[in-house]
């Protein structure tokens, strides 16, 4: 295996300037997933990259693979349709937190459940930017969107214990402050057989991080820094001092039969229809 | 040769129309009274190596079927008004993008879930424009059980040719019908394959319109990297802002349905030549107006059958040039008017016209036909 050298073969750099604002976390996220993508030389016709609609949505457009920009909360369905009909694709869904997991979710929690070898990376940055700000179920609570202009009522969802619960086999959380180590859990998501879902926590300094008082990139991952701890550290520390915090680390990592494997299995076995015109 | 009949129901050969067109990916959602074409093609798809999948919900549906097509599949997906509702969205995604999937809807009776195991024929308007913005559909509407095999056949080659998503519209009592039908031989119907591109990656435009306005989009992961958006896009396949761009691409996807229309605009005549009442009918509701028609000849009233099998783009033509000498057009349907008001919309306003409505959920009867016919005769 090499170690990752130029990403921008990549990009489309004729359609930059990207959309995304100073600041946003996106690029850290993508930048991250190419090298994971470079790393294991993944072909480039043979990646099929699947969005919905939001600002992260919008990374499929600038990167030079089959890009696939559906409607809003779909593209693990769409995704599914993609991998079922052609197994040999490597199918991954670039996503928001708006996008997976309110419109969306229940696709989400499906593909899991049917441990598809889809790869989800979700752009977690607690907030709709595209449309200017408003709560996601993933905005934490007592925070500041423009329908939540008094502090936001809801508790937010914890993705990875979703993803675990609807039966994903690799759950992992990673965060633009530490981008290394984002890098090597969705080299190790590309790696795995099964439906892998990263929660990729970045952050929004436009919308997220005005409304909070936090109105440049460094002041969120400053922020970022303090919220978040390792899985790692959690084990030597006692239960208040984690209570609160954003836990990064890999949550699952299981072998199961891929859906699309066993459904070749399937034919074999099942695959005899007597009345078939 | 006498070919071999079979006792067939509407949504088997609807199956067996599928499969005879080359289907080989399904998903779908369990939903009266559609729910046989999804149980048939479970037990079929897996024996020709092809892919079945139950999915989450309607939206998913049509998502997964869109996202096969796209990899290089023949797609189809079933359902009845509640999940036909729910995919309006992606219809229109499949539109924008020109990606061809055939979208069966059995009709149950509406507004909501109204009447699962209920005929209607409400949802005509709706598959006309029930996703969003300005567009062009196909939807074509069987009357039997035979011609649900061959129209399902259509409406693939059609989804092939003008890349575009297609409605195969039927209803309760078809697709629950059965009946005795002789299913063509294999070779005898014309199947249309996809089509690849001929230019190279390096020069080629996924979007740009060949002369019949269509374009080749090349399926995914056969060399050909491009992007796909439900956005206005340019002819390399990415979102722009050109106003003249944006035009060219709304006003293209309406017209490579028109310019092709002919070859797809399917209607049956029955004693029309001589009639003095024309009755307008489809589906279903078709069946009861043949009987009617029949009835009303026995005691002498001179009238005959238009029986529309393209629903949309409406066979304007057709329908004037037939009903142009008729005192009285009927239209007999099992909804409140819908296509009632398109044939007025294309007959001389001075022509008489009668409507004869039916929502009650039952079968609409020759009888209640009948009657109009006499009324019209009066």
């Amino acid at each position: 295996m090499k170690r990752s050298t130029g990403i921008g073969k990549y990009m489309r750099l004729d359609r930059f300037p990207t959309i995304w604002c100073a600041g946003c976390g996106n690029g850290q996220v993508v930048g991250a997933l190419l090298r994971a993508i470079d790393t294991l030389e993944l072909p480039q016709d043979k990646v099929v990259l699947v969005s919905g609609i939001g600002c992260s949505a919008r990374a499929s457009g600038y990167l030079d693979f089959n890009t696939f920009h559906t409607t809003h909360g779909r593209p693990v369905a769409f995704a599914t349709g993609v991998k079922l009909a052609n197994p040999d694709l490597h199918v991954l869904v670039l996503s928001g937190d708006g996008d997976t997991t309110a419109i969306g979710g229940n696709h989400f929690i499906h593909a899991a459940r049917r441990n598809i070898g889809i790869k989800l990376f979700i752009f977690n940055n607690g907030i709709y930017g595209m449309t200017g700000g408003q709560c996601s179920p993933l905005t934490a609570h007592a925070c500041n969107a423009t329908t939540a202009p008094n502090g936001n009522m809801d508790t937010p969802f914890d993705i990875c214990e979703l993803g675990k619960a609807a039966g994903a086999t690799y759950v992992a959380r990673g965060a633009t402050y530490s981008p290394v180590r984002l890098e090597a859990m969705m080299t190790d998501a590309l790696r795995h057989d099964g439906f892998a879902v990263i929660d990729c926590v970045t952050q929004c300094p436009t919308y997220f991080g005005r409304m909070n008082k936090m109105s440049s990139a460094a002041e969120m991952l400053q922020w970022q820094k303090e919220r978040t701890i390792t899985l790692e550290r959690t084990a030597s520390l006692p239960a208040h001092a984690v209570k609160d915090k954003i836990i990064t680390g890999v949550f699952r990592s299981e072998r199961k039969p891929e859906y699309t494997a066993l459904y070749h299995n399937f034919r074999q076995q099942f695959g005899k229809d007597k009345d078939h015109v | 040769m006498i070919k071999q009949r079979k006792l067939m129901q509407g949504n088997e050969a609807c199956v067996f129309g599928a499969l005879y067109a080359g289907l080989n990916f399904f998903a779908g959602y369990p939903i009266t009274p559609s729910t046989e074409i999804a149980e048939t093609l479970a037990r079929k798809l897996p024996a020709i190596g092809g892919n079945f999948i139950q999915m989450e919900d309607e939206i998913a549906s049509i998502a997964a079927c869109i996202g096969a097509s796209l990899a290089g599949a023949k797609a189809m997906t079933a359902t009845s008004g509640p999940g036909f509702s729910l995919m309006q969205e992606n219809i229109g995604y499949a539109i924008m993008t020109e990606i061809p999937c055939v979208v069966v809807n059995v009709q149950r009776l509406g507004p909501s879930t109204g009447g699962p195991t209920a005929p209607a024929q409400g949802d005509v308007m709706q598959a006309r424009w029930g996703t969003h913005g300005d567009h062009e559909m196909v939807v074509l509407t069987p009357a039997g059980v035979e011609e649900v095999f061959t129209l399902t056949v259509k409406a693939f080659n059609i989804a092939e040719t003008l890349r575009t998503p297609v409605i195969l519209l039927m209803d309760e009592v078809i697709a629950h019908l059965r009946e005795g039908a002789s299913p063509p031989e294999a070779g005898e119907l014309l199947v249309v394959a996809r089509k690849e591109p001929k230019e190279s990656p390096a020069e080629y435009l996924p979007f740009k319109p060949q002369d019949d306005l269509v374009p080749v989009p090349a399926s995914f992961g056969t060399g050909y990297r491009y992007h796909v958006t439900g956005l206005y896009h340019d002819e390399a396949g990415f979102p722009t802002g050109n106003p003249e761009k944006i035009d060219r691409l709304v006003r293209r996807l309406k017209h490579k349905i028109i310019l092709h229309q002919e070859k797809f605009l399917f209607y049956e005549e029955y004693l029309t030549n001589d009639a003095d009442i024309i009755l307008i009918s489809y589906g279903a509701s078709a069946r009861s107006a043949k009987a009617a028609v029949n009835d009303a000849r026995a005691v002498g009233i001179s009238v005959g059958l238009l029986r529309l099998i393209t629903l949309w783009p409406f066979p304007s033509t057709a329908v004037s040039r037939i009903c142009a000498n008729a005192s009285v057009v009927i239209t007999a349907e099992m909804n409140l008017g819908q296509i009632y008001a398109e044939v007025c919309r294309v007959l001389d306003s001075a022509q008489r016209t009668l409507s004869v409505t039916h929502v009650d959920g039952t079968l609409i009867a020759p009888q209640k036909i009948l009657a109009a016919i006499k009324e019209a005769a009066k």
